[in-house]
């Protein structure tokens, strides 16, 4: 295989601010926490940081195919350039993209290409304090919903649910998928948020929990949804050449996804027994001769339960529409079992950190700083973020 | 509050307000006789710019759907059906839309579909009921 852009990058620095409802701290101060440990864990300075991207970048208004409305994310790059006085040589924010994991990628093009050396690489969430204090979330002109989302909102599809149920209805329709299925996923993530100190929910949730809360948007039930938080984080993207130099692991990147197969529409996609899921999945495989079985730990988006059905599919962790059978009991998912999902906890239970909090626990578990959820001799992990239209993942591993 | 209501404007005039003479205009190439949704000015099939607004019989089959049942925002009525409807005139040919005027259980995929028309400000929001047997 002549080299790949994968070949030219690692992960260098790891750096999360605390997570949860209600924070003491604003959304610039949690930021600013969480790339200041980002980089001194990379072993770095400020002064070497030559390149900054962040999905979706300052959003105020919520008029594209992505999922974020307005105040519900933190600083874009240019606050941060400003804040810690950088001087980078290549930045970039923005939400139109192959999903949230487009920020991680685009980094690894400017190391790749030789436009900068070490990246920060970020998302803020401040998704809690929207939700309560935003009361306009809608964001529609006075004079009439614009864009995309004119074909989704006259029709009162306010919110992912509703927008997801559909995928979800299609799922279940097609291949029998249960909610009883939907459910291990759920229920997986919360087991794993009890060992996970910084997860937002901790509490049992059982199988009788599940079937028995409000539905929210069929199928979709309370359960299904993930759960808003602020919090914020961030990895340093640096040149492989700089992996003697990291203090800690440095983190391999085996494999890029961000292909998309199908139109950039979410009331105009072709086959909803599948996700943009299935396109990134794809692409990830051929571009590394690892396979499926060679993962050893799996954090697969999960803004919905029945995402990491669609992610489990879609990168071909089992077939199209077996997802339901393959997760059925928790069993094969869960820490021990022979592909553990959702780690951390999760979207579902530790707090939405869209697609990062996916990120970082995987290379917490390549490093084996995952403490009491460590997966024993994780070398390989598979980690992705996305819905709908928008998809990317990435498969990381270490040298050992 | 009702939803939201589009901005109406040249490219998307002819499917917000077409109701208002009771039809559903989709846009067609006239050279190869795809229909093009939402309105674009190219064919994605033969890239002709000769695209116009056409009526379409209004007859669909739904191809999935949710029952929102949460008032995400302050005085919205639920439940209600939100679909995607599959148009006879081409495989593909969708829009999302609200199943009406019929109890939402009895909503399910392939359910046979005709379109009726909401006004809601300067639009004829089209949205779907049951084909009567």
């Amino acid at each position: 295989m002549t080299e790949r852009l994968e070949d030219r990058c690692i992960v260098s620095g790891l750096g999360q601010s605390d997570v949860g409802r209600r924070m003491t701290k604003g959304v610039m101060e949690l930021t600013l926490d969480a790339v200041l440990e980002a980089i001194a864990d990379a072993g770095l300075r400020p002064a070497d940081i030559d390149g900054i991207v962040s999905w979706p970048g300052a959003v105020t208004r919520n008029d594209s195919l992505a999922p974020s409305g307005p105040g519900g994310s933190g600083p874009g790059p240019h606050a941060v350039i400003d804040a810690l006085r950088l001087q980078p040589t290549w930045y970039y924010g923005g939400p139109e993209t192959p999903g949230m994991f487009a920020a991680f990628i685009h980094a690894c093009m400017a190391v790749a290409t030789g436009m900068c050396r070490h990246v920060v690489v970020y998302r803020a969430l401040n998704e809690a304090t929207a939700w309560r204090t935003v009361t306009d979330r809608v964001s529609t002109d006075a004079a009439g919903v614009t864009g995309p989302l004119q074909w989704m909102l006259p029709f009162g599809a306010f919110s992912g649910p509703t927008w997801m149920g559909q995928w979800a209805t299609r799922h279940m329709h097609e291949f029998g998928t249960t909610r009883e299925q939907i459910a291990a996923i759920s229920l997986n993530a919360r087991k794993n948020a009890q060992k996970n100190p910084k997860a937002v929910l901790q509490g049992d949730l059982t199988m009788e929990d599940y079937l028995s809360s409000k539905m929210i948007s069929d199928p979709l039930c309370l359960f299904d949804c993930d759960i808003a938080v602020d919090g914020v984080t961030v990895l340093v993207v640096s040149t492989a050449d700089f992996a003697p130099d990291v203090p800690t692991t440095p983190i391999r990147v085996e494999a890029v996804g961000s292909a998309l197969q199908g139109r950039a529409s979410w009331d105009q996609w072709e086959d909803m027994a599948q996700t943009g899921a299935a396109g990134a999945g794809k692409h990830l495989w051929s571009r590394t001769d690892l396979k499926p079985a060679d993962v050893d730990v799996a954090n697969l988006y999960d803004g919905f339960s029945i995402l990491t059905l669609f992610w489990l599919e879609g990168m071909g962790f089992c077939g199209k529409g077996e997802s339901g059978p393959f997760v059925e009991g928790g069993k094969r998912i869960a820490l021990d079992g022979e592909l553990p999902l959702a780690t951390s906890g999760g979207q579902l239970s530790a707090g939405r950190l869209h697609g990062f909090g996916h990120l970082h626990e995987a290379c917490l578990q390549l490093r084996g700083q995952a403490e009491d959820r460590q997966v024993k001799g994780a070398k390989v992990a598979a980690t992705s973020a996305g819905a709908g239209p928008l998809a990317s993942c990435l498969l990381l591993r270490t040298d050992a | 509050m009702s939803f939201p209501v589009p901005q109406i404007t040249d490219e998307n005039g002819a499917f917000w307000t077409g109701g208002r003479d009771g039809e559903l205009l989709i846009m067609r190439c006239t050279s190869c006789g795809y229909w093009v949704h939402p309105p674009s000015p190219r064919c994605p099939q033969c890239l002709s710019d000769a695209v116009e607004p056409r009526p379409v019989s209004g007859r669909g089959t739904v191809y999935s759907y949710t029952i929102n049942r949460q008032a995400w925002v302050p005085g919205l009525e639920v439940p209600f059906v939100i679909a995607i409807v599959e148009l006879d005139e081409q495989l593909g040919l969708r829009l999302m839309t609200n199943i009406v005027d019929g109890p939402v259980e009895e909503v399910e995929i392939g359910l046979p579909v005709e379109v009726a028309f909401v006004e809601r400000g300067e639009a004829f929001v089209p949205v779907f009921h049951k084909v009567a047997s």
